[in-house]
């Protein structure tokens, strides 16, 4: 009996170490800044020439976790980081759950590409059905009929379609399935929208460069990255159709064509399937989001400062040139504007940061 | 206080610290699945839905449990001919020769390598040699995993092994020749008989490190998340998902990636506790 009570007793001390935080961070303030953000796999290529540029021009040290959408946002509600990056925006039940105002703000327009790898084919052109086809398993076989016939002169191989598709939480993800379920009715029936899905078919790889080597090393397969991955390693990706059916190359004209529509003050929406008759239809914007409260988690004045200053620069035109060498489109100018808007409210402990 | 009595009161409170750990893990793992054991009950473990998405959420952990228990009873499978074979080589047929040393330091070895480094050489060189043996389209799935999982485990069955073959009294081994018994009588009948329980031990180690091994899995089981169909189909193990979905899991999601740890947990302990079962009813 008084063995077990000990041992109770130990282990309700032990449980009880947990909370004990309150003593962290009050001398930060003298600390040399750094900002820590984590996310999306998606934009990794333009994060990390800019946040080296940055750090270059600076001397502000800047770190980036390519974790994940997913992971940006749960990063951003644990308050682990200053800010986090997304491709898919938070719903209005997730703004609403967190205690504190998550901001948004677009960094840059990406394009995600359907690549596939066959040797010898040189151009693949997919339409909407086909696409609906393939991806919900409905098609196997590369040399199938309506395959063939939708790309005449096209020596498509007798081999099995393998798709292959994130494993883990991604805006990736959202992205193509917010489009698919634009184009398919079957699709947002049964698969719908969302960072991670219940996949009819294929197999699963860890973020964007791991869907673009297990595609680059697999005969057959068939996959959505992001359009710089298919870039650097030279994997082919297929023409899509568009909303007009015209089909359309990804390049930087047709990534920005997508978003010459409305954009709301919170920047919240989705470019997939634009009714612009030259725009690539896969596209999307990237965010980074941040609380508009820039006090918490023990931060300090000097840290929020940073952020936002880091932030505002990133919508500048000299990072959207960035943005542009590794295949992002820039922001349209009216998101630059909303963008700028959205900073200049920012606080810390109430006060305005940017001046 | 004597030093006997320090030495002893030292001791025991050290060792208390790791019963302490084991408390405060599942502890923490039952904390964190209670939602998800709350919302499904039962339904959560023979469930074959795992669907994250949003609005349409229910998970269910079947299909894991299901992988799980596949790809590591097919890995011990293959890696037992492999290591028994080892193993009466190593420990009695050229016991002590150099031979047998190079051999049993090499499968040491074995298990010094990480397993990413598994993975990469399953994904790079035994992927590509399943497809063009025509076993599968792509390569991925539950065989291509086993059959790693088997060359991962192979050492831990092996030297285990090898001391308990090379522990049979030689007295016995004797008497067996003086009697008239050929070689292989002698191993059937005098040392596989006395070396039983601790062969059986040694295969038990090598199921556990097969259940809970996670990156070499997840680089070549497709990670698809559906009961496995065929054994060149995908799917997905326990120890797989949650390195997979863990990192932006929240709410019910992360309770039921822990409620999985939990199952992967208690299975463990039953392969443990059958384990020591049948050593106990063999010896």
């Amino acid at each position: 009996m008084k063995k077990l009570l000990i041992i109770l007793l130990s282990v309700a001390i032990f449980a009880s170490c947990g909370g004990n935080k309150s003593e962290e961070g009050t001398a930060n303030e003298s600390k040399k800044v750094t900002l820590t953000a984590a996310g999306a796999t998606f934009p990794m290529p333009f994060y990390n020439l800019a946040f080296k540029k940055y750090t270059k021009s600076t001397g502000l040290l800047l770190t980036y976790g390519g974790i994940g959408s997913g992971g940006g946002i749960r990063s951003l509600k644990d308050q682990v980081v200053d800010f986090g990056a997304t491709d898919a925006f938070l719903s209005d039940k997730d703004l609403d759950e967190n205690p504190l105002t998550v901001i948004h703000i677009p960094t840059c327009i990406g394009a995600v590409v359907i690549a596939y790898n066959l040797p010898g084919v040189e151009s693949v052109k997919l339409s909407s059905s086909l696409l609906e086809d393939i991806f919900m398993g409905k098609i196997t076989k590369w040399n199938d009929n309506k395959l063939i016939k939708a790309n005449p002169g096209v020596n498509l191989p007798n081999m099995d379609i393998t798709v292959v598709h994130r494993s883990d939480g991604s805006g990736t993800t959202f992205i193509f399935s917010d489009y698919m379920s634009k184009i398919s009715s079957a699709w947002e029936e049964q698969v719908g929208r969302g960072k991670s899905l219940l996949w009819p078919t294929g197999i699963g790889a860890k973020g964007n460069p791991g869907v673009a080597g297990t595609i680059s090393q697999t005969q057959g397969a068939v996959g959505y990255i992001g359009s710089e991955y298919a870039f650097a390693q030279n994997i082919s990706f297929a023409l899509v159709e568009n909303s007009s059916g015209n089909y359309i190359e990804p390049t930087i004209e047709s990534i920005s064509a997508s978003a010459q529509g409305e954009i709301p003050t919170d920047t919240r929406v989705m470019l997939t399937n634009s009714m612009d008759p030259n725009a690539y239809p896969i596209s999307g914007f990237t965010w980074v989001i941040f609380y508009r409260e820039q006090a918490y988690n023990n931060r300090s004045k000097a840290q929020a400062v940073e952020t936002i200053k880091f932030l505002d620069w990133l919508i500048s035109e000299e990072a959207q040139a960035i943005a542009q060498s590794v295949h992002y489109a820039p922001l349209p100018a009216k998101a630059v504007e909303l963008s700028r808007e959205i900073l200049k409210n920012i606080t810390y402990e109430g006060q305005i940061v940017l001046k | 206080m004597n030093s006997e009595k320090i030495t002893k009161y030292v001791l025991f409170s050290i060792s208390l610290i790791i019963l302490f750990i084991f408390a405060g893990m599942v502890l923490s793992l039952i904390g964190g699945a209670m939602p998800t054991f709350r919302e499904y009950g039962i339904k959560f473990i023979i469930s074959p839905d795992w669907n994250p998405t949003e609005g349409r959420e229910s998970y269910g952990a079947l299909p894991f449990i299901v992988g799980t228990l596949v790809t590591s009873l097919l890995a011990l499978l293959i890696c037992l001919p492999l290591s028994f074979s080892t193993s009466l080589f190593v420990a009695e047929y050229y016991r002590k020769t150099k031979v047998a040393k190079v051999l049993g330091s090499m499968v040491d070895l074995l298990a010094g390598i990480p397993s990413i480094v598994y993975g990469l050489w399953g994904f790079y060189v035994l992927r590509p040699l399943i497809v063009s043996l025509g076993l599968s389209g792509q390569g991925f799935g539950i065989f291509t995993s086993s059959l790693i999982l088997a060359i991962m485990i192979i050492p831990y069955a092996t030297s285990l092994s090898n001391e308990i073959i090379a522990m049979v009294p030689n007295e016995l081994k004797e008497a067996a020749y003086s009697l008239g018994a050929t070689r292989m009588e002698v191993i059937f009948s005098v040392i596989i008989p006395n070396a039983r329980s601790g062969i059986v031990a040694s295969y038990i180690l090598a199921l556990g490190r097969a259940l809970g091994e996670t990156m070499a899995v997840t680089m070549l089981i497709g990670n698809a998340n559906v009961i496995p169909t065929s054994l060149f189909g995908t799917g997905n193990t326990m120890a797989s998902l949650i390195a997979n979905q863990f990192g932006e899991a929240q709410g019910l999601k992360l309770s039921s990636l822990i409620a999985i740890g939990l199952l992967l947990f208690v299975i463990t302990a039953i392969v443990n506790a059958a384990g020591k079962f049948i050593i106990k009813k063999f010896s």
